[in-house]
């Protein structure tokens, strides 16, 4: 037992280690906390609705790092889009 | 003459800056370069301790920007080794008894002189790291492998990048190799991944350090422990020799078949 678990599961807190502080410097580089991303979200989707109909559930917002940088990379599914669509419409 | 001025710094407290300094100053001064080595640490100095010349000193890095002497008056000679001098910092004064106009102007007087300047900064990222960083071209940011160090090593470079220091270099401090091995220690390749710099060098956990510090005496004067290794390895990648990284230092991703043979009770 002793034997597989050396060579197969070992017990990493390395491994939580990095990945705890992979994260807590997106957010350290970026310098955008929850609620910020939950406000940028809203009025994402308020701007975008003007244009087309989205899938409000399905929207995946996020941080992606990359070596020293950060992107922010939005995946927004579309139900369609409205004809002749401007912004003075919103919300008629 | 190379004439480079090097600050060593840290977010985090604590993780061998000042020890770093004093072990490459030693260790480049050997190899045959002019050395100083600048105690920016204002109010809380140590360096001059550790490199073991606190008995020696007169004046202080605050006294020549003051002009209460002259530059040359305020360094200290090291017997032991040519071409090492120690600029100590003022206990009795604060950060603010030095700008870093006045720090940089420092700087380029002793770059007339010296081959290498390196600057001990105090951690963290207010006004005496501001002042240490002012007057360098290049910087070598200290972390030891633990969560809060290298989370702070990453604002400091943050900060030194915005100041257009380059290189950057990283020195992992304090490795234990045995934790590495066994998974509970953040490897060197795992900073290296979050961080994204180069590493100059991998400094091990060696008791030697403390025994020497308790000496006055830099390991890099005569020992071959471990750390002395390192940080002599250290001093010469900065003059640009290829040199290969020692078996603690390349202790990053330990390979399936290192795992297989430590389980069946071979050394790794
Ligand atoms: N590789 C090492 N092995 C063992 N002990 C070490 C090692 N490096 C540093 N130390 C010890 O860690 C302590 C802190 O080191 P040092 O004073 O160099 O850190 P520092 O970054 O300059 O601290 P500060 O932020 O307070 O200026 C000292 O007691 C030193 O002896
Ligand atoms: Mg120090």
């Amino acid at each position: 037992m002793n034997f597989f678990k050396k060579l197969f599961c070992r017990e990493e807190s390395r491994k939580t280690a990095k990945e705890r502080l992979q994260l807590v410097l997106i957010h350290d580089r970026a310098d955008i906390s929850p609620e910020v991303m939950d406000s940028l979200r809203r009025d994402l989707i308020a701007v975008i609705s003007t244009y087309m109909e989205i899938d409000e559930s399905n929207i995946e917002l996020d941080l992606e790092r990359e070596d020293r940088s950060v992107a922010l990379v939005a995946n927004i599914p579309i139900r369609h889009v409205r004809r002749n669509a401007r912004p003075e419409e919103k919300g008629q | 003459m190379i004439q480079r001025v090097i600050v060593l710094t840290s977010g985090k407290g604590g993780v061998g800056k000042t020890t770093t300094t004093a072990n490459l100053a030693v260790a480049l001064a050997r190899g045959g370069h002019k050395v100083v080595a600048i105690d920016a640490d204002i109010g809380l100095r140590n360096l001059d301790v550790v490199l073991g010349l606190e008995n020696r000193i007169v004046y202080s890095l605050v006294d020549v920007i003051e002009g209460s002497c002259r530059l040359k008056q305020a360094l200290v000679k090291d017997k032991r080794v040519e071409n090492l001098f120690l600029l100590p910092a003022a206990q009795t004064r604060t950060k603010d008894a030095v700008k870093p106009e006045q720090m940089k102007a420092l700087c380029d007087e002793l770059r007339e002189d010296f081959d290498f300047v390196l600057v001990d900064s105090p951690a963290g990222i207010e006004g005496g790291f501001q002042n240490a960083a002012s007057g360098a071209d290049e910087a070598l940011v200290v972390s030891t492998p633990d969560m809060s160090a290298v989370r702070d090593a990453d604002r400091i470079i943050g900060m030194l990048e915005s100041l257009g220091k380059s290189p950057i270099r990283l020195i992992v401090n304090r490795l234990r190799p045995n934790m590495v091995r066994e998974g509970n220690m953040l490897d060197v390749s795992d900073v290296l991944d979050i961080l994204a710099i180069d590493l100059i060098g991998v400094v091990p956990e060696d008791d030697n350090v403390v025994t020497s510090t308790n000496k006055g005496e830099p390991l890099t004067l005569n020992s071959t422990s471990p750390a002395a290794r390192a940080f002599d390895n250290i001093s010469r990648r900065l003059i640009g020799e290829e040199v290969p990284l020692l078996d603690v230092e390349s202790l990053a991703s330990t390979g399936f078949m290192a795992r297989i043979r430590r389980a069946f009770g071979f050394k790794g």
